[in-house]
């Protein structure tokens, strides 16, 4: 018997083929978004046996965003753009004079004894009026989590020459290398030197 | 005249296609590997807001809210902004069981880990998320994230 070569199999349609199923993934994607900015909120209290503890005036940093996007901080009508380098002026002031009992020996500012004591009594605080875009208030809650990272990064580059953003965000990720538990540590210090305290207004009042 | 030059001069040869089904299954892997196929159809608006200080999302113990106008398709329900949690459209007062009925649906030992995750069109005013928001610390759900587009610098 005569030997007959297999009969080589046509590939010409295979692209049309992958093509189809290209263009359908091509249209049911949706490469979806999965960042954002990480907020905690305050715990619901009753409001009748909890006394509100007396803030004084020159610890706190009034945000009020209008309807139609634009800030009035501290009374004063603000551009969006000057935000983050007041709040961080805010939270670095260290206001307590040396000696004093809270004297905050890592801040940076101008020890003005008007504006903040120190970053662990600096309250930052937000009212966004009901008509105000979602837009302007995500914008605001960006810029003063990006003073906190601003002045965070700072402090972890002096005491142990990394940035603290980076590294925490590479330890939630868990692709830190090295020591974990001493760093989440360090991380702890630099948090409770600048802790977050932002609160939010309610808008009616 | 030339003696090199042969008759009937060759025609060029055709370009091999040979490897154009690798090319597009490159592509379509890519395509593959990057969809997500979405659990709820959104039913509103969703042009999230920018923001550069994000961190990144743990998908495994997160519930969503959205809100927004209604979008494409459901414009009967007016044009006011709508919150939408799994996939239906609930008032500020039906957050707090819509919410927790979520929860449900994640993996038993998460739940405690429960974060929520606002994807709220920037359009939307405020007070209603801050309505959510109020909500939330009532069901005790004090975790939050605001879903943003990741950009360089927000504020030119």
């Amino acid at each position: 018997m005569a030997r007959r070569s297999a009969p080589e199999i046509n590939a010409g349609s295979m692209a049309d083929i992958a093509f189809l199923l290209l263009i359908f993934f091509l249209v049911t994607t949706t490469i979806e978004k999965d960042r954002g900015l990480v907020r905690a909120l305050p715990p619901d209290q009753p409001l009748d046996d909890v006394k509100p503890p007396v803030i004084k005036e020159k610890n706190l940093f009034v945000i009020i965003v209008n309807n139609n996007g634009e800030l009035l901080v501290e009374d004063k009508p603000m551009e969006m753009k000057d935000l983050q380098p007041a709040a961080i002026e805010f939270l670095d002031n260290g206001g307590f004079p040396n000696g004093q009992e809270g004297y905050c020996n890592y801040c940076q500012g101008k020890r003005d004894p008007k504006s903040s004591d120190n970053p662990d009594k600096a309250i930052i605080t937000v009212k966004s009026l009901r008509e105000s875009s979602y837009e302007s208030f995500v914008t605001v809650q960006n810029e003063l989590v990006g003073a906190y990272n601003f002045l965070r990064d700072r402090e972890s580059m002096r005491l142990y020459g990394w940035k603290f953003t980076e590294v925490s965000a590479k330890i939630e990720e868990g692709t830190f290398k090295g020591n974990e538990e001493d760093t989440k540590e360090k991380i702890k210090v630099i948090k409770s030197m600048y802790p977050q305290k932002l609160s939010e207004i309610d808008p009616k009042q | 005249m030339s003696k090199f030059r042969k008759d009937g001069g060759k025609e060029l040869p055709a370009i091999s296609t040979a490897s154009l089904p690798d090319i597009v299954f490159m592509l379509l892997f890519f395509f593959m590997v990057a969809t997500v196929l979405r659990k709820n159809d959104v039913k509103v608006a969703q042009i999230l807001p920018s923001a550069d200080q994000t961190e990144k999302l743990k998908k495994d113990r997160t519930v969503y809210i959205y809100a927004g106008k209604p979008g494409e398709g459901y414009k009967q329900f007016g044009t006011e902004g709508k919150i939408q949690i799994g996939d239906k459209f609930v008032n500020v007062n039906e957050v707090q069981t819509a919410i927790l009925e979520e929860r449900e649906k994640l993996r038993d030992e998460l739940k405690d880990y429960v974060m929520v995750a606002f994807k709220v069109d920037k359009e939307t005013n405020s007070g209603l998320v801050y309505d959510v928001k109020q909500e939330l610390r009532q069901a005790n759900l004090l975790k939050v994230i605001y879903i943003t587009t990741q950009t360089d610098d927000v504020v030119k």
